[in-house]
């Protein structure tokens, strides 16, 4: 698949929260769609889903700190026909609930889009409340569609493209407070990845929060006159191989950059698709090494383990070297 | 019954350990609703009822204390500041500072912390696990845990407490932080617990129902604690109030995590230390 469009301007002040966008959202596709449940574990206030609970009461359950619950709930629902919108934080949507969410909800393919706040290191309070490890556990499930959406505001397609979307489906957002990515208005469909910025002399991959990142080390590059494409992977899985299989041919070094631990994430997926195709080409994968990450705000812990955009330029520039 | 000057140094104790709370949430935001809600239970807990060296962390024979409800960082830190593993002036320099191990939730690095916690629910079956470790051991030291009310929604909360009972842990003892509010308000409007004690008492536990802020009864419970050879857990449900001692914030869950001002801290400690004064003189 081609990538759609290319955007050439991006806000670098302007900040948004995905979970503000969210919460908006669910309000008003609540009101045009009966089969819409809200499910939170205790954390409606976080989710922002306070505006659905007051326009559709009947359509929302609080219930309570009991995620293995809430999960089950959820399959329950979706088994009779309703598309349940269930949040809480990634950490414990993916691994406190982890087998209501394989058995129940993905081998029975159920239509549950699970919201996943404060993904990767986002909130900053320590190894407890982490999302480190959520993409690759998601990835593995089969059934399961895993997406993380390049800036604040796309979450609001996510929502809309997802109704009529088929089985389950991670959706990861951040704790908010990211910088906004797309200006303008843009084309935006499940499992096509979006090229960002164009560019022949290496790809930057990138999902989620670090989609910015990418950006703003190819800003730096291109000082340089070395031309990064900066692709938004925001689907995971499935993930657009013809774009990875393209961005490898035509600039032959590739950069895949995620707030998730290096194994089983997005790097891994690129890495996967370019082994099967027999493709060679310059790589490297930036993400979180193998460890607990420590406390601090996300920017400095992105620079510690060297995937903010300072990290994705020396990379860059070592692997074209 | 307790005496009045153990009484009266514990209440001062409780009094400092409020304010140092308020301290370190002007330096970075907290859970100051929790943590001004358990801080009479972990005072008396580590100023009276728990057997620990701070100058030997890990001491074989120690009192083990696990903080379930891993947000009450703040009023642990404090605690375990003001009980000698470290001071309070470490506490304020380092909390939620790039790479410190202070951070919103403990980490298991920190001196007096057994084990890192913040997610809701698995403090009570480590404690299990801890409780039956010291009895294949045969040490005569007692496991302590603290979960919040809301986090006793977590159904391994449940499968930990059925455990307990049947392995006859008469060396565990549970505090609950009964403040009635989690992260989005009432307990009874979200997920009902109640009735509370009856569900633990069905579950095969020695139940103790106090007035979490009354000191007196705080010490009163540990005193009549069955030795850890009973064969039977203890759980103790302190009826508290979240934001203890800060007007404003009981009872509000809008106060369940937050940061406060200079100035607003000021007033706060002005406050607690008159509301001292005047209980003093009664
Ligand atoms: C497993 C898990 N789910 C959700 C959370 C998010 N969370 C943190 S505190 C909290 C509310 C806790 O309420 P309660 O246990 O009553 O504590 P307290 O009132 O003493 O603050 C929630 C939902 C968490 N830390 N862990
Ligand atoms: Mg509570």
């Amino acid at each position: 698949m081609v990538a759609q469009e290319t955007f050439q301007f991006f806000s670098l002040v302007e900040k948004m929260s995905a979970r503000e966008v969210y919460g908006k959202k669910m309000a008003e596709i609540g009101s045009k769609d009966e089969r819409i449940v809200v499910l939170t574990a205790d954390l409606m206030r976080s989710n922002r889903t306070g505006d659905f609970q007051k326009a559709h009461p009947e359509r929302f359950f609080n219930v309570g700190i009991a995620e293995q619950n809430m999960m089950g709930i959820a399959a329950g629902l979706a088994l009779d026909g309703k598309i349940p919108f269930v949040s809480t934080m990634a950490t414990f949507a993916t691994m406190r609930a982890c087998e209501q969410v394989r058995t129940d909800i993905c081998y029975a393919n159920l239509p549950v889009r699970i919201v996943a706040t404060h993904g990767g290191l986002t909130t900053g309070a320590g190894p407890t409340h982490y999302g480190q490890e959520d993409l690759a556990i998601m990835r593995s499930l089969p059934n399961m569609t895993v997406i993380a959406p390049g800036d604040p505001n796309q979450i609001g397609k996510v929502v809309e493209a997802s109704i009529d979307w088929e089985g389950p489906m991670y959706i990861r957002i951040g704790r908010g407070g990211e910088p906004i990515v797309y200006k303008e208005e843009y084309k935006y469909e499940i499992g096509k990845a979006i090229t960002v910025k164009d560019g022949n002399h290496l790809a930057l991959i990138a999902t989620g929060s670090i989609v910015f990142h990418a950006l703003m080390a190819a800003e730096k590059l291109a000082k340089e006159g070395i031309q990064a494409r900066v692709i938004d992977m925001h689907t995971i899985k499935p993930l657009d191989k013809e774009t990875v299989i393209k961005a490898a041919q035509e600039t032959g070094a590739i950069i895949t950059a995620e707030d998730h631990t290096v194994f089983g994430g997005l790097g891994s997926a690129v890495a996967e698709v370019l082994a099967d195709e027999g493709i060679a080409c310059k790589f490297k994968r930036l993400g979180i090494p193998d460890l607990f990450a420590g406390y601090g705000e996300p920017e400095y812990l992105y620079h510690l383990y060297g995937y903010d955009a300072e990290g994705i330029y020396a990379a860059a520039k070592n692997l074209l070297k | 019954m307790a005496d009045k000057a153990t009484v009266e140094r514990l209440k001062d104790l409780a009094c400092e350990a409020r304010k140092n709370i308020l301290r370190l949430c002007h330096k970075g935001a907290t859970h100051i609703g929790g943590d001004l809600s358990m801080a009479d239970m972990m005072t008396v807990l580590y100023q009276y009822g728990m057997k620990y060296d701070p100058q030997n962390p890990t001491w074989k024979d120690r009192d083990r204390f696990i903080l379930s409800k891993g947000h009450g960082a703040g009023c642990l830190y404090v605690t375990l500041a003001m009980a000698g593993y470290f001071t309070m002036d470490e506490v304020l320099a380092k909390y939620r500072e790039p790479g410190s191990p202070f951070g919103e939730h403990p980490s298991g690095e920190i001196p007096g912390v057994e084990i890192a916690t913040g997610s809701l629910g698995h403090g009570l079956s480590i404690c299990v696990g801890l409780a039956l470790a010291a009895r294949l051991d045969g040490r005569q030291n007692r496991v302590f845990t603290l979960m919040g009310d809301g986090e006793t929604q977590e159904g391994s909360v449940w499968e930990a407490a059925m455990a307990a009972a049947h392995y006859q842990l008469g060396n565990l003892v549970a505090l609950v932080d009964r403040n009635m509010l989690s992260l989005d308000g009432e307990t009874e409007k979200l997920m009902k617990l109640e009735p509370y004690a009856e569900k633990w008492q069905a579950f095969g536990w020695n139940v103790e129902v106090i007035d979490g802020h009354d000191i007196a009864q705080i010490v009163d419970v540990f005193d009549r604690l069955p030795p850890p050879s009973a064969n039977q857990p203890t759980i103790i449900i302190g009826k508290t109030v979240k934001g203890k001692g800060v007007p404003c914030m009981e009872n509000d869950a809008n106060w369940h995590a937050g940061s406060i001002d200079a100035e607003f801290l000021a007033q706060c400690c002005a406050e607690l230390d008159a509301a001292r004064e005047r209980e003093r003189g009664e």
